[in-house]
């Protein structure tokens, strides 16, 4: 039983992080329909912005509190990610806006080889240990020498997560620019004649999207404490299933498509093998997908006959 | 990217035009700046202990900005000369694409193109040992043959999936893999010839790929990209964990090297050098191989080629261009989808064990996403069903990066520290990208029809449609 | 009955159905697209499904063609020999390929990237298939293929040749002004033999020569081909020209079957184009100034304005 709230919680933490990546994918995928291969690993590089960033404030600088520095690192991580993701969008997408669906998938393939591989030649491949930022927590239970522990770190990433889902649903429905964005999914010439800068309405939703994963990123090296380069690919194709799983377009979906891999993946390895956890959740997935191709919370699409 | 109506001239450029060109490439210095900092500002270096040092480097942040600054001030100079003379005499070209206009280069190279690559492809041998000067030295290019007909052979094999039937796989390297490994315990466990295993690995990733095809292939096209990706990765993770069978990380090693249809390529009496009389050579056995994949690869081929002309393979295409209107024509599009997915996946099985016999060794890293991604995009960037477009591409993809090794002048500019080598993959992702935004639609985008009455006439690439699976 | 005696018409009263559509009714989660429909299409006719936008003709049209299953009802397709169909308990490709059902569809579905005599023999795909052993002889070039493709090339001319598209059959067909590729949509269905043609707006954006032609096709498939032809339209000159079956269609109900002249007349029919209540129809008419005779609908000297309904 203690067992298994621990890994309640540790799944749920984990499934925390891979939902905010997930809502980067949804969100893309919801208003030009194409899979951005390389939002994992703008996470990726979003984690070693923060790494450095915390290092440059903390030896450097001289900033002694955490709560302080924390804040910092997110707020220049999100900016600077952002920057990523807009130039990204401009330089590999833009100019393949149309016709062909596969050009910029290709693309992205190779925008995410080309990211990986930067980071790689400019930080070196080792693995980067990170400075603990936040520790301590409390024992909720104690049972048999078992003690069932629920990290600050581990609350503060639920919390996170809990709050700009609920931001980010806030802003798709209720304002302006949640308007123009859902137009555009509809039906994107239709909305540039009605006036929409559609441009800057696609330019958006990928900042978004990269300021969300940089989130994501700085909650990563904060709960694992360690980053390498290769570190993009995985977590991204697991957001990436998450937010298939949840209905690819569903901003809830994608929290909790997050939510369900990060337990499955987490329990797995737990009363199963570690080795087959991955196995576990890309099974899910493809089980997921042949019973029910729009997911847990998307729109089954009709085809026009 | 606004072009300024006065210059027209296609030599003075106005003070307002370079005004505005300064602009922008400062925005652009500007973003590459914000993109540097800190990633590559600084370096974070393994100090004393487990600790982290941070190494400034703001002088390559800086060199790289003038750079870029520098690279699009050209960029924009030469754009704009480029439009002035097109608006003096505008071409045919631009009017319309869709009309028959003179045949582009595309047009007239999938004419003759794959002759010409077959012809140098059969001569490969030949040309590298006269320009080494000996078999033994001309090694390395008959390598470099060997490995990029090995990818035209999986670039025609995914062809048949993506570019005839547009159906989107992107974990192809499973099939691959599926035919490495079963040829691997095929003669390792069993001790079975190459050339009884080789089409039974064929035949066992075939199979494979009806076994995975069948669920997934009533999915769209997005979906069926997950799910084939999903099932890529499955493999691959399967391979390295269950040690028992595959050898887990180690892979599978000692597989029984190729022979010349039974005689052995060893320097004894029963030796191929000895039973043809000739002077033994350690490289007549790669010489056997290189001829080996270029018989498989023509053999993939000539199959598709065949098939594009017969129903299935017309069924395959009309699948692509529109898949209700064929269901609405009688055609079962599971059972067709099907057949291309398993056909696609053989072959793919069989290059598979052609490279579990030139290595001789097998292991689960070989057969990442990486491998997937990249045979997808000698699919894609080769055009869409056009066999001469995946080998062009082929070479240049696989190629290309391989002569970078070679680039070792570079070090005479950058340094003696400077391993070309390190750059290979990010070059390789730079070159994708700016593949695709030059040739969103491929090398060779036309499509030639598979049946006429009259002079056959390629279809221009705006009518062909990409598939949505 | 009939002023004007038809003997074609008296003929065809008695002739047997080929599809019979009973208590069709397809629901989409709470909204009820078409409801307890039921008519019957005669072998030999060409019987028109007319109706206001939105009422459902396209629905019946997916569901007859196994698009669409349908939520209740069944649709009975009958070929010469006897043999029936129960087309919604077939797969959708198998409505074409055993039922021997055709169709073009609303937005032209060519193969665009393909060429025109492309196109025509990709329908043939069943015939082929069975020359081809499966692939095998063919990949082997064994004759018995060779031959069917040349028959079935000489019968993709024949209808070339009748569309009016010969020259044109190295093209492909994206490259086709519309009206053509209208007319290769029609001959591509045909070239699956099929018992039941159904065409979804034939004359949507053809001008009265091309309409004309239209026109005359269809008195081609049905008089030389033996197809039964069942077909949605807007174009009323087209509808009442060369059907010998009407029926209508309103908010997926039916509201009116009979012969063309019949239902030109009916007051339901007219209200439902006009968009007013029936009691109102007189009223509305005597305004806008049509004079239609109620309650004689055989008498043809009806003041419409044609305007598209």
């Amino acid at each position: 039983m203690d067992v298994f709230v621990q890994q309640l919680i540790n799944g749920l933490t984990l499934g925390s992080i891979y939902g905010l990546i997930a809502i980067g994918y949804t969100m893309v995928f919801g208003i030009i329909g194409m899979v951005n291969f390389a939002h994992g690993d703008v996470f990726m590089v979003s984690c070693f912005i923060a790494l450095i960033t915390f290092l440059l404030l903390t030896t450097w600088l001289g900033i002694s509190s955490i709560a302080l520095a924390f804040l910092v690192v997110l707020v220049v991580a999100m900016v600077l990610t952002a920057l990523w993701g807009w130039a990204i969008e401009r330089i590999a997408y833009r100019p393949l806006r149309g016709s062909f669906r596969l050009a910029p998938l290709i693309s992205a393939i190779g925008v995410s080889i080309f990211l990986s591989n930067f980071v790689q030649v400019v930080q070196g491949a080792r693995n980067k240990p990170t400075p603990p930022m936040l520790s301590g927590g409390i024992t909720l239970f104690e049972r048999d020498g078992y003690a069932v522990f629920l990290a600050y770190k581990q609350i503060l990433i639920m919390a996170v997560t809990a709050v700009l889902l609920t931001g980010f649903w806030y802003l798709v429905q209720r304002t302006p620019f949640g308007r123009a964005q859902r137009a555009c999914e509809q039906d994107r010439k239709m909305a540039a004649l009605l006036g929409i800068d559609v441009d800057r309405t696609i330019s958006l939703t990928f900042v978004l999207g990269a300021a969300l994963a940089a989130v994501a990123g700085v909650l990563y090296l904060m709960y694992y404490g360690v980053v390498s380069f290769s570190d993009g690919f995985v977590p991204g194709v697991k957001a990436f299933t998450a937010a298939v799983l949840g209905g690819i377009g569903s901003l809830p979906g994608a929290v909790l498509g997050g939510l369900i891999i990060g337990l499955i993946e987490t329990f797995w390895s737990a009363y199963f093998s570690i080795e087959y956890k991955d196995v576990a959740a890309f099974s899910i997935l493809a089980i997921v997908l042949i019973f029910m191709p729009s997911g847990i919370l998307g729109r089954p699409e009709v085809e026009k006959v | 990217m606004a072009h300024s109506p006065s210059a027209t001239q296609a030599g003075a450029i106005p003070g307002s035009a370079m005004a505005g060109i300064l602009r922008d490439a400062a925005l652009y210095a500007l973003v590459a700046f914000g993109l540097c900092v800190p990633i590559i500002s600084y370096r974070t270096e393994a100090g004393p202990g487990s600790d982290l040092l941070l190494v400034p480097r703001w002088g390559l942040v800086a060199s790289l900005c003038a750079a870029i600054f520098v690279v699009r001030i050209l960029q924009r100079l030469i754009l704009l000369r480029r439009d002035a003379r097109r608006a003096l005499t505008p071409s045919p070209a631009q009017a319309t694409e869709a009309v028959h206009g003179e045949p582009d280069a595309g047009q007239k190279t999938s004419r003759f193109g794959l002759w010409m690559f077959v012809g140098v492809a059969l001569t490969l041998p030949l040309i590298a040992t006269l320009a080494t000067g000996g078999l033994s030295s001309a090694r390395y290019w008959i390598d470099l043959g060997i490995l990029i007909l090995t990818y035209v052979m999986l670039g025609w094999g995914l062809n048949i999936v993506v570019g005839l039937a547009g159906l989107l796989d992107l974990g192809y390297v499973a099939f691959y893999a599926v035919g490495a490994y079963s040829y691997a315990l095929l003669s390792t466990t069993f001790g079975l010839s190459f050339w009884i295993c080789l089409p039974l690995a064929g035949v066992f990733a075939g199979l494979w790929g009806m076994l995975l095809g069948f669920p997934v292939l009533r999915l769209r096209g997005d979906y069926l990209a997950i799910v084939t990706l999903a099932f890529g990765e499955i493999i691959r993770l399967v391979l390295i964990n269950w040690t028992d069978v595959t050898g887990g990380g180690a892979g599978i090693s000692s597989i029984p090297r190729a022979t010349f249809f039974g005689i052995p390529f060893s320097a004894g009496e029963d030796g191929f050098a000895a039973r043809f009389g000739i002077p033994y050579d350690s490289m007549h056995r790669l010489v056997f191989l290189y001829y080996l994949i270029l018989a498989l690869a023509l053999f993939t081929n000539f199959v598709t080629l065949r098939l594009r002309r017969l129903p299935i393979g017309r069924a395959w295409e009309a699948l692509r261009e529109d898949e209700i209107a064929c269901r609405s024509l009688g055609i079962d599009t599971t059972a067709t989808k099907l057949t291309a997915f398993a056909l696609g996946a053989a072959f793919g099985g069989i290059a598979g064990s052609f490279f579990a016999v030139r290595q001789g060794f097998i292991s689960p890293e070989s057969f990442n996403f990486l491998e997937s991604a990249i045979i997808l995009a000698i699919v894609v960037l080769g055009g869409m069903g056009s066999q001469v477009g995946v080998a062009i591409a082929a070479v240049a993809m696989v190629g290309g990066p391989e002569m970078l090794r070679n680039l070792g002048f570079l070090k005479a500019v950058f340094g003696e520290g400077f391993d070309p080598n390190e750059y290979r993959l990010l070059l390789f992702g730079l070159a994708m990208v700016a593949m695709m935004v030059w040739r969103p639609r491929g090398l060779i985008s036309e499509r030639l029809p598979s049946v006429s009455l009259g002079k056959r006439r390629a279809v221009s690439g705006a009518h062909v449609s990409e598939g949505h699976g | 009955m009939a002023l004007h005696p038809d003997p074609r018409a008296q003929a065809q009263a008695s002739a047997p159905s080929v599809l019979a559509v009973e208590h069709l009714t397809m629901r989409f989660g709470g909204l009820t697209a078409v409801s307890d429909f039921s008519f019957e299409a005669r072998r030999g006719d060409i019987t028109a499904l007319i109706g206001p936008n939105g009422a459902g003709k396209t629905t019946v049209f997916n569901c007859i063609t196994g698009f669409y299953k349908p939520t209740e009802g069944m649709l009975r397709l009958s070929h010469d020999d006897g043999t029936t169909h129960l087309l919604e308990r077939l797969p959708n490709h198998a409505v074409n390929r055993t039922a021997r059902v055709a169709r073009t569809f609303q937005n032209i579905r060519l193969f665009q990237g393909m060429t025109v005599l492309e196109n025509l023999l990709v329908a043939q795909h069943k015939p082929l298939m069975r020359a081809s052993g499966y692939t095998l002889f063919g990949l082997l070039g064994l004759k018995g293929y060779r031959d069917a493709q040349a028959e079935a090339i000489e019968r993709a001319k024949a209808w070339l040749d009748r569309i009016d598209l010969m020259e044109r059959a190295d093209d492909p067909a994206g490259a086709l002004p519309y009206g053509a590729q209208r007319r290769l949509e029609i001959a591509r269905a045909m070239c699956t033999d099929p018992v039941l043609l159904c065409l979804d707006e034939p004359a949507a954006g053809l001008n009265p020569r091309e309409s004309a032609e239209l026109n005359a096709l269809l008195r081609h498939i049905r008089d030389a081909h033996d197809t039964s032809v069942l077909l949605i339209e807007h174009d009323m000159s087209v509808v009442m020209e060369i059907s010998d079956h009407v029926v209508v269609l309103d908010y997926g109900q039916k509201i009116a079957d009979g012969t063309p002249v019949e239902v030109r007349a009916d007051p339901k029919v007219i209200a439902a184009y006009l968009g007013v209540e029936d009691d109102e129809v007189e009223a509305v008419e005597a305004e806008v100034g049509i004079t239609v005779p109620h309650g004689d609908p055989t008498r043809p000297d009806v003041t419409h304005s044609e305007a598209s309904v």
